[in-house]
């Protein structure tokens, strides 16, 4: 019993000898990171001391995959730069920009989600690099057989939509008001990527998505085009960020993204370019 | 008090509460009247409050057997099932909403059968939001429950079982009584966890007002446009469930 009490005085003095330390290492933790995490773009020192040099992306959901292509010719092109992308909600990237996210460049699906970016002045003369149309998305095998916009106002159709506040809801609300149609969605969901994934699991019939991600999407859905998507393409703006921490590797990137070569990569994906 | 423990307790709670300050301090107090009484505000909360109600209920109805077994029931495999029965709790919640979607989605493995059986489908609807909560929630009520069998003393069950009670009456009759308190907290737990739920939701059952759209759901989309309303649908929230918890603690919990 007392060499436990003598073992137990031992383990206290010993902390409270690290005590200090420890407070110290949890202190330059939380100094180090609250430097330089921001908002899911958070910027960690180069390995190296720095030599290595990062731009930071903000781009939208559905440039995922033509920017991860850009970025990998970027990193190619410029030896030592590291490209590092945040894609999400347009919407969503733009709150987190004006609320001091650290990011270089944006790339917006939405002149309206540019504007709210350029509004707080950190966004610089946006230039539109590409458009996009909506398509139907359809389940591998169409079940639903769907064949045209009108089928999905159909009885018992299971539709998923994006939700009007994000750019590809936008679309699809003025694609349907063209088209004269009304229909009930099982789903507004939160990005087009989300909305695909409804379609690709076979949980609903028919979604209104960008060709861009039909295509993206090539074996598990089926697109089907429909001429009221002309009424609705969307202009995609990009920027250099006023506040861009690495703001000569930002021009960079924007001119990568508007050069021919660029516009190769956006075409393949399915993008129209300016 | 030693200010080992002082420094950091104070850390600590500066760190949970400041971020709240910081939702009253932004919020728009001038227009919050006409806010609130929006029709799809009103709408997301009665929706979150009826589902993350059902929910618990259900997760009571499932959990507290559960809770049971693990702590009285003599399983094979206890520890494996205990780690099981917690998974959600660390699952990324959207992939909560898809493993669910795999299994009882229309293409799912039970969800094609119930699909094809009896046409229904869960995704989507208003009982879908309840599934994607309960399956959410329920690892807090069985753990907090089975916490409270494993300290409650054996030996009054035991005396009522030599007294001739049949097991179904000692269960109602003593070990329920004995951890009303671990249930009653692991209930509250459930609830709140339920209440705030958003990826799993989101996911599985959708997002639409009235039906699916609970309150987080309508607080993210509303951060899309209009962040003032989303600190507003926020607040919101945030007061009924801390009124909801703080009397419920009083009437229910005691002490634990």
């Amino acid at each position: 019993m007392s060499r436990s009490i003598t073992a137990a005085r031992e383990s206290r003095r010993v902390v409270r000898g690290l005590f200090p330390t420890v407070a110290l290492a949890a202190l330059l933790a939380v100094t180090g990171c609250g430097a330089g995490a921001g908002a899911e773009g958070g910027r960690p020192a180069g390995a190296g001391g720095g030599a290595a040099r990062t731009v930071t992306v903000f781009a939208a959901a559905s440039l995922t995959e033509s920017f991860t292509r850009l970025g990998a010719d970027f990193e190619a092109a410029n030896p030592g730069v590291d490209v590092r992308f945040n894609f999400g909600s347009s919407a969503t990237l733009a709150q987190q920009i004006v609320q001091g996210a650290p990011a270089d460049v944006f790339a917006a699906a939405s002149p309206a989600t540019m504007k709210t970016v350029a509004d707080a002045s950190l966004a610089a003369n946006p230039v539109v690099f590409a458009r996009n149309r909506l398509e139907i998305a359809l389940p591998a095998g169409n079940p639903a057989k769907i064949d045209d916009l009108a089928d999905l106002a159909g009885p018992g159709v299971k539709v998923a939509l994006c939700a009007p506040q994000v750019p590809c809801g936008a679309a699809a609300a003025k694609a349907l008001a063209a088209a004269g149609l009304k229909i009930v969605p099982v789903t507004l969901e939160q990005d087009v990527k989300a909305t695909l994934t409804k379609v690709t699991l076979g949980e609903v019939d028919a979604a209104l998505v960008y060709r861009t991600d039909v295509l993206a999407a090539v074996g598990k859905v089926q697109g089907l085009p429909f001429p009221e998507a002309a009424q609705a393409v969307n202009d995609y703006p990009i920027a250099a960020l006023a506040k861009a921490p690495s703001g000569d590797l930002a021009g960079r990137f924007v001119a990568l993204v508007t050069s021919p070569q660029g516009r190769v990569v956006l075409t393949g994906a399915g993008f129209e370019t300016p | 008090m030693p200010w080992a423990l002082t420094v950091p307790a104070v850390a600590g709670l500066v760190f949970l509460v400041l971020p709240l300050a910081g939702l009253l301090v932004r919020a728009p107090w001038s227009t919050m009247g006409e806010r609130l009484a929006e029709p799809l505000v009103l709408e997301a909360l009665r929706l979150s409050l009826v589902t993350a109600t059902v929910a618990t209920a259900v997760c009571l109805l499932f959990g507290v057997p559960l809770a049971w077994l693990l702590a009285r029931g003599n399983l094979p495999g206890r520890r494996l099932v205990r780690a099981l029965v917690t998974v959600p709790l660390v699952l990324p919640p959207v992939v909560g909403g898809v493993a669910l979607l795999l299994v009882l989605g229309r293409n799912g493995l039970a969800g094609r059968w119930l699909y094809e059986t009896f046409g229904v489908s869960l995704p989507f609807t208003t009982a879908g939001v309840v599934v994607a909560e309960a399956f959410v929630a329920m690892p807090f009520l069985v753990i907090s429950v089975e916490g409270a069998l494993k300290g409650a003393d054996q030996r009054f069950e035991e005396a009522a079982a030599t007294l001739g009670a049949s097991r179904w009456r000692v269960f109602t009759r003593v070990t329920l009584p004995m951890v009303a308190p671990g249930v009653s907290a692991g209930a509250v737990l459930c609830w709140a966890r339920a209440l705030g739920e958003f990826g799993a939701t989101i996911t599985f059952a959708g997002n639409f007002p009235g039906q699916t759209q609970t309150m987080p759901l309508a607080v993210y989309l509303a951060l899309e446009t209009d962040p003032e309303a989303a600190i507003v649908l926020s607040l919101v929230l945030l007061a009924v469930s801390v009124l909801v918890l703080a009397s419920l603690r009083e009437r229910w919990a005691g002490t634990s």
